[in-house]
């Protein structure tokens, strides 16, 4: 029986048909394992081997990687919500209402985007938090947790912005709060302290260059809406590639040693 | 009640509902780690020697986990709405105005600090603190696994900044504040009404000094004091202190600076509830 089963398999793989689609076997050896990586191009940024303990939950809780999976949901969701949505102070929130209400599954996209992104959130800050509680900024990590610290910004300044993209009620004013803090700033807002209020008003300081405006307005949405969409993301694509590129790099996951 | 419930049902503050529980969940697994290595010992060289293929025992791995976060990610955006509001509208100011949860210890800080401080050079300490870490702790113990022994000190300010006046603040600031940035308790009707006697008075004032001029000074001498713990710390202890001789005279004046100003939105804050004090130091530019 297990001969014969044995001999239907190598008939099989030993066929035209299958040889035309698979172009070779899978042997279980370490070659084949590591070439697995080296040959992929979504894998390669991995090392062949790591040591046993990166594996383990309880050390790294996973948080890089989930953040990182949140960001990837973030975008395909993004693009598809894309083709709906108009940021022009006229059609936003109606694009937004058709969402919801017209489109055949507008609401799941739209749902998914945003707590895909409030996801990412809380995994960079808890991500962050293991990082630290393992001293895994010491050297020769040292870099790569500051270009961390800059992703966590970057994610953060990702959700703000696509925080006023609905136009409604919630939005329009978290966002209005968000930036008032920029009237503030040293020399270089308004209403900030050791300002010459006699060169910069509030028609050109800082909070001005970030709303197009006086107020938030549609200049402000057409602005935010390019910063979430291109601007940021571009930056967080290539923030996280050499961040990856430095756990590698820096001999992988930290451990004891 | 009710605008409590209001608060902790809308779905925005889903996420602040998981941090709840996530941080106590995670603290708690670091921590049944770290006292393993504390009573155990550093796992040796040999066991961190075996290396294993990534392919397939750590790509096995991420394939389980995102598939466990896409079904927890699917199931949220079926059963949670992502919230629209009525069309924004320029004229109309909700009270009170929040921005997104993940900014709210930022706002509960301009209750005790003007926005410049709060909004803007806080903010640029934390960023630059946080960026600066790795290069002034300088202990080359605890690297690479769970301990509390080996750095007491890293973590405990590193902890007190996380929990306390991140996740902390920004709990209060969501589901605490009400109209007028008002303290409301759960139980508490949201009076959009409510009467808060303005009796917050400078430190100066509450140590009679009613005059401008002096009241600057006085304000002055107060915060140069504050820093000053700093420098006289190092010269009180260096002769004796091993750690401050390593640490070195830069990296001190960094780690103290970014030290006390951490701590002094505690105190701040403590002066304001405990005396309501407003202002430590009025100067004719600006007031801290
Ligand atoms: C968009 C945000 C981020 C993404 C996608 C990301 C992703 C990752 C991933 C996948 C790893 C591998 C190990 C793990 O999963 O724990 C990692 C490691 C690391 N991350 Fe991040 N990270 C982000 C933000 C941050 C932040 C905010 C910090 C710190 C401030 C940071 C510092 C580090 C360091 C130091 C390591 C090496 C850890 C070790 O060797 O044990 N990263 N990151």
């Amino acid at each position: 029986m297990n001969e014969e089963r044995k001999g239907l398999k190598e008939k099989i793989t030993n066929s035209d048909i299958w040889k035309s689609i698979f172009r070779h076997g899978y042997e279980n050896t370490g070659r084949r394992y590591t070439l697995q990586i080296l040959q992929n191009v979504w894998l390669h940024l991995h090392p062949p081997r790591i040591s046993r303990h990166a594996l383990n939950f309880r050390f790294t809780w996973c948080m890089g990687g989930i953040t990182f999976l949140m960001f990837l949901v973030t975008a395909v969701t993004g693009v598809l919500l894309m083709f709906y949505y108009r940021p022009v102070a006229e059609y936003a929130f109606r694009d937004v209402q058709a969402l919801e209400f017209d489109i055949p599954f507008g609401m799941l996209l739209r749902n998914m985007h945003r707590w895909a992104a409030h996801g990412m959130v809380i995994s960079v800050m808890l991500h962050m938090f293991r990082v630290f509680l393992t001293g895994s900024y010491k050297k020769p990590r040292e870099f790569n947790w500051a270009v961390g610290v800059i992703l966590l910004l970057i994610t953060f300044f990702l959700s703000f912005t696509g925080y006023l993209l609905p136009w409604d009620q919630l939005a329009y004013w978290a966002v209005t709060v968000g930036t008032n803090m920029a009237r503030a700033t040293p020399v270089l807002g308004h209403e900030g302290p050791f300002t010459p209020t006699d060169i910069v008003t509030q028609a050109n300081d800082v909070r001005f260059a970030l709303l197009g405006g006086t107020i938030v307005g549609p200049s402000t949405l057409l602005r935010f809406y390019i910063l979430h969409c291109v601007a940021v993301p571009l930056v967080a694509s290539l923030l996280m590639a050499l961040h990856f590129w430095r756990v590698r790099k820096d001999g992988g996951i930290s451990g004891p040693l | 009640m009710e605008h409590f419930l209001a608060l902790v049902s809308k779905p925005d503050n889903v996420p602040i509902l998981a941090i709840l529980f996530l941080i106590p969940y995670f603290m708690w697994l670091a921590y049944k780690q770290a006292r393993q290595t504390d009573r155990a010992g550093v796992p040796s060289d040999a066991a961190l020697n075996d290396k294993v293929y990534v392919w397939p025992y750590l790509c096995r791995n991420e394939f389980v986990c995102a598939i466990i976060i896409m079904l927890v990610l699917g199931v949220w955006s079926i059963m949670i709405d992502a919230p629209l509001e009525e069309p924004s509208d320029p004229a109309k100011t909700p009270n009170p105005s929040k921005a997104p949860w993940y900014f709210l210890a930022l706002q509960e800080m301009l209750v005790y600090f003007d926005p410049w401080i709060a909004g803007v050079v806080l903010p640029g300490f934390i960023i630059a603190g946080l960026i600066a870490i790795p290069y002034i702790d300088i202990n080359p113990k605890g690297k690479g696994y769970y301990t509390i022994k080996e750095r007491p000190f890293a973590l405990a300010v590193f902890c007190f900044g996380f929990i306390i006046l991140w996740i902390v603040l920004m709990i209060v600031g969501t589901f605490l504040r009400g109209p007028g940035w008002n303290i409301f308790m759960p139980w508490q009707y949201w009076d959009p009404h409510k009467i808060v006697p303005l009796t917050n008075v400078n430190l100066s004032y509450l140590f009679g000094i009613r005059d401008d001029t002096t009241a600057n000074f006085f304000g002055f001498a107060v915060v140069a004091g504050y820093f000053a713990l700093g420098p006289i710390f190092y010269f009180w202890k260096y002769k004796t202190s091993r750690f401050l001789q390593e640490l070195g005279l830069i990296r001190y004046v960094i780690v103290s600076f970014l030290f006390l100003s951490m701590v002094a939105l505690p105190i701040k804050m403590i002066l304001r509830l405990a005396l309501n004090i407003k202002y430590v130091w009025v100067s004719p530019w600006f007031n801290i």
